[in-house]
């Protein structure tokens, strides 16, 4: 039988400064780790959220984002007319034809400019994306130097507030409206008109991209064939959300990347910590190991119930680190996006699964801290450790 | 009485031509040189000596600790050198009872949780390892004081409550190292009457390391070791 659980709690208990420092290593690492994490996965999930699974996103034929697209009105009408594209109540083509500029703000934390992307779109552009709300203010009166603005940068940058006005394309915008878009990368955006805004920023006649609601979604795949291999228009059709995904690639990446990196050297301090713990713990409590193998406990049950120990400890330390980085989570930051070269606002989110994966993280901290030196106590001749002092 | 059948008896000792060395780097300690020792069930053995002269040692092969460089050693009718290590320690919990100098207590367990660590090895039920913990623990006077945790305690009570430890598991041997080695004279003769008591009225095998002339007085039987070897 192995020794009671109370025994190892106790023992943490009654060297609480030892305990308390391992605790507090893998706490930090935990905490860093799962914070990076959430970061990585706030900025996904931002990505991820934007566009609905319905749409489809109709660019130039291999550009890799809308600033680098480009097709006129007559390409757009050739897609527009098929079938597979759904109508409104109207008979209208539900597709959104939108022009996009990049404006450049000072960021209210550190007065360094940030790009946004300035987006005018058509009325059909609030049926094709249903998602997005005016939470202040209203929306933009069509054919007005007016813009609403998503309330995640408008957090971010300086003078995005209702009633703010800004100046673009040496252009005077009056902000009219915050929106949301469930988190969305919209809501890094500032929407204006497209008859107001593609003149102003001399897109007239096209657009650079067009995001059409598709009658059924499972026709993507092959709408995109028959555009591809439609010899009068270099068009190409993405589904919307998997567009946006791919547009956080490399950003996801490295920040995945840097928090794998982060994990592991941090880690390998707190493992050591964690061993160097348990070593001061087992040097502490020779002689009780030697007495409790004299009396009988088998090797087995001194290793079990020091890696027990060290991973209780580790557990305590998962525990506060999750704590720690819990305190961040919904904390907005923003980054450039490499592909559409414009500030994405992002908030950070810590999932459940994140928080499990800290634990066994922390977990595992403890037990390879905790193997080594329980396998000295275990291993150690019951004579000698009974001669300790 | 023969040797085998010495051995072949509950609580009986044998140990048969026992040779230990240790090895030192590249020397070779000789600690117990060709030793031959029976003892009896029921017997109290005081083994007495200078130190280095072998005592603690043998005590440790009685107790399964260590084991032999060579020859035999029987306790219990079991020769411990047959037995793993996993078996050994199995057979000390249920054969052998430990009292040490220092009493050895586990300072995060109180009184009868320390009483009751050999119990977990059992396959007793909670409430019976702890009803019998209590048992032992009033048996050494110290019931009043179960959940008292080492540091609360006198070295005399200390070593009650090892004592009981010892007791816990009704086993045939007590081996006790210097068990008055850390008390004062009046807490020394206390302990000794309770080691006495367990022999006389248990008929406990008790052997015992002592350099206290007054304590190995207590014993039936003293043996002399001198540089690994019995001289008398």
């Amino acid at each position: 039988m192995a020794l009671p659980l109370s025994y190892n709690v106790r023992n943490l208990r009654q060297r609480w400064k030892v305990t308390l420092l391992a605790i507090f290593g893998i706490g930090l690492v935990v905490a860093v780790f799962v914070t990076l994490l959430s970061m990585e996965s706030g900025f996904r999930i931002a990505l991820r959220s934007t566009g609905s699974p319905l749409n489809g996103i109709v660019t130039q034929r291999g550009s890799m984002s809308e600033l680098t697209s480009w097709m006129n009105i007559a390409d757009a009408d050739v897609f527009m007319v098929d079938p597979r594209v759904a109508r409104d109540s109207n008979g209208k083509a539900m597709a959104s034809c939108e022009v996009v500029i990049l404006a450049n703000r000072p960021r209210k934390s550190d007065n360094q400019p940030a790009n946004i992307t300035f987006r005018g779109v058509t009325p059909m552009a609030f049926k094709v994306r249903n998602n997005l709300k005016v939470v202040e203010g209203r929306s933009f009166t069509p054919g007005l130097y007016e813009v609403i603005v998503g309330e995640r940068i408008a957090d971010r940058v300086q003078g995005l507030d209702v009633g703010s006005v800004l100046n673009v394309q040496k252009k005077d915008w009056k902000v009219v409206g915050l929106f949301v878009a469930e988190g969305g990368s919209f809501e890094s955006e500032i929407w204006g008109d497209y008859d107001a805004m593609a003149p102003a920023i001399r897109r007239n006649g096209g657009c650079e991209s067009v995001t059409v609601r598709l009658q059924d979604p499972g026709t993507l795949a092959a709408f995109d064939k028959d555009l591809r291999a439609n010899p009068r228009v270099q068009l190409q059709m993405d589904s919307e959300p998997k567009y946006y995904e791919n547009l956080a690639g490399p950003t996801a990446a490295a920040l995945l990347g840097l928090a794998a990196f982060v994990a592991v050297v941090m880690g390998i301090g707190a493992v050591f910590g964690a061993m160097n713990t348990m070593y001061a713990i087992v040097s502490q409590r020779t002689r009780e190991i030697g007495t409790l193998r004299a009396l009988g406990f088998s090797r087995f049950s001194i290793l079990f119930s020091f890696v027990l120990e060290s991973v209780l400890l580790a557990l305590i330390g998962g525990a506060l680190g999750c704590l720690a980085a819990f305190t961040m989570n919904g904390y907005t930051a923003g980054t450039g996006n490499t592909n559409s070269f414009s500030e994405l606002a992002f908030a950070f989110k810590l999932t459940p699964a994140l928080l499990i994966f800290g634990m066994v993280f922390a977990v595992v901290m403890g037990f390879v801290g905790g193997m080594l030196p329980a396998f000295r106590a275990a291993s150690m001749p019951i004579t000698r450790a009974l001669r300790e002092a | 009485m023969s040797t085998t059948e010495i051995a072949a008896r509950a609580g009986a000792v044998s140990v048969q031509d026992v040779r230990k060395f240790y090895q030192r780097d590249s020397m070779q300690i000789k600690v117990l040189d060709g030793l031959s020792l029976e003892v009896p069930e029921g017997e109290f053995l005081a083994l007495m000596g200078p130190s280095g002269s072998g005592k603690t040692t043998l005590l440790n092969l009685i107790a399964g600790i260590d084991r032999a460089t060579s020859g035999r050693v029987v306790v219990a009718g079991t020769y411990l050198g047959s037995l793993s290590e996993g078996e050994l320690a199995k057979w000390r919990s249920r054969n052998v009872g430990f009292i040490f100098q220092f009493y050895n207590l586990i300072p995060v367990l109180n009184a009868v949780e320390n009483v009751e660590l050999p119990l977990l090895l059992t396959s007793l039920s909670g409430r019976e390892r702890r009803e019998r913990a209590l048992t032992a623990l009033r048996i050494v006077g110290l019931a009043d004081r179960s959940k008292h945790y080492p540091r609360q305690l006198s070295g005399g009570q200390e070593q009650r409550v090892a004592i009981a430890r010892a007791i816990v598991t009704d086993p045939k041997v007590l081996v006790a190292d210097e068990p008055t080695g850390d008390l004062d004279s009046q807490s020394a003769e206390e302990i000794l009457d309770l080691i006495q008591t367990f022999n006389r009225d248990f008929g406990k095998t008790i052997i015992m390391v002592t350099h206290d002339p007054r304590a190995a007085a207590r014993a039936h039987t003293q043996r002399h070791l001198e540089k690994g070897v019995l001289t008398a």
